[in-house]
């Protein structure tokens, strides 16, 4: 049986608190979860809080306690640097729960002399390196290891048995099974341990039988460690400064090979891949690609050619214009805030890195039934990815339908390799029925609707149309109406005064038939639509 | 084309009566070398992309023949962007990959209401001045690519691209003034239906459509396309390949 060592950090959810929140851990503080207490503070613990408490009954009992929401996810991230700490001395963690975690006693016991030695130096390296406070125990197997550590004791060899007997069988942390065995007159593990295991397994069932098995001290699970997180990275540094496309794309095909073989050993491929150069000038660029299906070596390679070549032809560019040019002061800031100004260039690339970003198990990649995601969408992706290369990621886009009341507002544009949302199907109230009109100019187009006298159109507040539209003019241009119809009113997000919008629309149709979709909005006509 | 439709698929001799009437629908542009109509051996890029039933008549080969350049030209505000989307509706419906590339007015609510698939449809509102190298990159890799100048565009870069969409396998559609296209599509009159004074809703319209070009097409035409079409297609989607078995 393998001697395992638990580093137990006691009341964690308040110690994370208190670590990420400044919460005062040593005053009264309970920590809550759908109005229950589920840990609290030493000093609360002698005020009387116990867990289950209901808030009420808690603060009635100790009114300046201090009151702390649950957050399982604080717990977690407060207690990564304590499993560093612990795997700087002994390797092979193994995260029980935020709070607790397993190492195997042997290595460390061996290193430090003794199994006391090596858990007194890592509960005190845990309290200097992170300032929390710690307790450790030892036992045959990690359950009663984690019950030695709530009383900081070593369970001598083969004393399991012996020491998880007289511990009450609350210690299972399994409420349906506890409560059965209370009724049943099984108080301690021992007793539970002394039932006959096949009678135990055919009456309470495989969860109960593997208690069973823990409650005699036979916990044969082995530790499952924590690997630590391979490091993915490649990168090179270039004597000579990479200033030709020919020379970055070699360079890019060598990392993407590396890269990729990198990852293969692992079993994992990216979905994501960010590119960071270093140029001569010591100016950062830093640009992250997106794929939704897996990036192979040779579309790795690709985008970083791509890229590459994005950056050293702006470069070039600059130039080729001679001294004369502006001379990039802060050529990152300008290469990034304003991709598509100017563009003055960076300078010869000197290091380049890749950096594996979304990366997930490689399974294989499953191809559409019937052709739809094979090579067809494949030639489509690279031809776009291309263009994105010249012009940005964000140049290429598809369009989703949403929910909304005007045609541009139906529309949401995403960057292409980016996931696509499901397209809204809600009815949404307001909507102006099909058809749509065909072109919607980004910007509305002022235009003023008189009426037969020449009176420009108004709608009142009870939405009466003031006289029958019957002539728009754009600029110079007049013409008739013929037919018109509205008004339809939207008014949007008015509890929002900022985002609110109060507006008409209006389908008319002129006499040499054209029809518009015209918006009236603050006494102004534009053109939010031609039917064109 | 009913007739013929309906002489192909009697069994028998009939070759020499259906090459009459082919000749007299003045349908000559639908004879071609009987492998234009044979799938590649890759087995998925069929020669020829479909079109709605209205407009095929206006195509030489029946629908957008990969490698061709089919212009569609806007004349005044009237119908240019509608006969754009119809255009790409059966092909983009088919499974094909569209690119429309210069357009940030194209209203992409219309384009899904003709039967558009917006995930097939790519698009980039604003290519700068790097427009003719967008274009020429997009016809590496999509079925339709809509490109629309922003500017008059020079008769050699005109070629070029015509040239690539040749070499690639891809359908040119250039939106707006174009020399040299194969075909030239444009809206020549309709009028839109069911708007009254105060009262209605635009309803349907109808499109005039009228095509000029060169070689095959230089037969002027119109048809007449109804919108929004029915949802359901009321005839079987007929493709003239088989034709050319009976004409021989």
């Amino acid at each position: 049986m393998s001697r395992a060592m638990v580093v137990w950090c006691p009341d964690w959810p308040v110690a994370a608190a208190g670590l990420t929140e400044d919460v005062p851990v040593h005053e009264p503080v309970a920590v809550l979860a759908a109005n229950r207490v589920v840990a609290c503070s030493a000093a609360a613990r002698s005020e009387g809080i116990r867990r289950g408490l209901r808030k009420r009954e808690a603060q009635s009992r100790c009114p300046y306690l201090v009151v702390v929401e649950d957050d399982p996810a604080r717990d977690a991230r407060a207690f990564e640097p304590v499993v560093a700490a612990i795997e700087e001395l002994a390797p092979g963690v193994e995260v029980v729960r935020p709070g607790a975690a397993a190492i195997a006693a042997r290595g460390p016991a061996r290193y430090f002399g003794s199994e006391a030695a090596a858990g007194e130096r890592i509960v005190e390296h845990i309290a200097q390196s992170c300032t929390v406070e710690a307790q450790a125990g030892v036992a045959d197997g990690v359950f009663a290891a984690g019950l030695a550590a709530r009383r900081g004791y070593l369970v001598p060899p083969g004393a399991t048995p012996a020491f998880l007997a007289g511990i009450d069988v609350a210690a299972l942390d399994r409420p349906d099974l506890i409560d059965l065995l209370r009724r049943l007159g099984v108080g301690t593990l021992g007793a539970f341990a002394a039932l006959p295991h096949t009678d135990v397994l055919a009456r309470f069932g495989a969860d109960a039988a593997l208690a069973h098995r823990l409650a005699a001290g036979r916990d044969e699970r082995p530790l499952a460690a924590r690997q630590p997180p391979p490091d993915l990275d490649v990168g090179q540094t270039f004597d000579e400064p990479l200033e030709r496309v020919d020379m970055a794309a070699f360079a890019a095909r060598q990392l993407a090979e590396r890269l990729h073989e990198r990852l293969a050993g692992h079993g994992l491929a990216c979905t994501r891949l960010g590119i960071a150069a270093v140029t001569e000038h010591g100016a950062e660029l830093y640009r992250t690609w997106r794929h939704d299906g897996l990036l192979t070596a040779a579309a790795i390679a690709d985008r970083v050619r791509w890229q590459l070549d994005g950056w050293l032809n702006s470069w070039r560019s600059l130039r080729s214009r001679g001294p004369g040019a502006p001379q990039a002061t802060s050529s990152l800031l300008a290469a990034l805030v304003s991709p598509d100004a100017a563009r003055p260039g960076p300078g010869a690339i000197v290091r380049l890195r890749l950096y594996p970003d979304g990366v997930v198990e490689h399974a294989g990649l499953q191809l559409g039934l019937w052709g739809d995601a094979g090579e067809e969408r494949d030639r489509a992706h690279r031809a776009l990815t291309r263009v994105q290369g010249m012009l940005g990621p964000d140049a290429v886009v598809t369009a989703v339908l949403d929910g909304g009341r005007d045609p541009a507002d139906r529309i949401r544009l995403v960057p292409w390799g980016d996931e696509r949302p499901e397209p809204a199907q809600e009815p949404w109230p307001g909507r102006l029925p099909a058809p749509s009109p065909a072109t919607v100019p980004p910007e509305p187009l002022p235009v003023v609707v008189v009426d037969a006298t020449g009176v420009p159109v108004r709608v009142t507040d009870r939405l009466a149309v003031s006289g029958a539209p019957a002539k728009l003019s754009r600029k110079s241009e007049t013409a008739e109406i013929a037919g018109w119809a509205g008004p339809w009113p939207v008014d949007e997000r008015w509890w929002a005064p900022e985002e609110g919008s109060r507006r008409v629309r209006f389908q008319v149709c002129l006499a040499d038939g054209r029809a518009y979709l015209l918006t009236l909005a603050d006494g102004g006509w534009t053109v939010s639509g031609v039917y064109d | 084309v009913a007739d013929i439709v309906a002489l192909r698929s009697r069994p028998g001799p009939g070759g020499g009566r259906l090459a009459a009437l082919v000749r007299a629908h003045g349908l000559t542009g639908l004879v071609g070398p009987a492998d234009s109509y044979a799938v590649e051996p890759d087995g998925v890029r069929e020669r020829v992309l479909p079109v709605l039933p209205e407009l095929r008549g206006l195509l030489p080969a029946g629908g957008l023949r990969r490698g061709s350049t089919v212009a569609v030209a806007p004349r005044g505000s009237f119908g240019a962007t509608s006969v754009l989307l119809a255009l790409l509706a059966a092909a983009s419906a088919a499974g094909s990959w569209c690119a429309v590339v210069g357009m940030p007015a194209l209203g992409l609510v219309a384009a899904a209401e003709f039967g558009i698939a917006l995930d097939r449809l790519a698009l980039v509102p604003e290519p700068g001045p790097e427009w003719p190298a967008v274009v020429a990159a997009l016809l590496d890799g999509l079925d339709v690519v809509v490109a629309a100048p922003p500017g008059p565009i020079a008769a050699p870069l005109a070629g070029r691209l015509a040239a690539r969409a040749r070499q690639r396998g891809s359908v040119l559609v250039p939106y707006g003034s174009w020399s040299g296209a194969d075909v030239v599509l444009e809206a020549v009159g309709g009028r839109w239906a069911g708007l009254d004074r105060g009262r209605g809703r635009l309803s349907r319209r109808e499109l005039v459509i009228s095509r000029r070009g060169r070689g095959a097409a230089a037969l002027p035409r119109q048809a007449t396309l109804w919108l929004p079409r029915p949802l359901v297609e009321p005839e079987p989607e007929v493709l003239p390949a088989p034709l050319l078995e009976a004409v021989g």
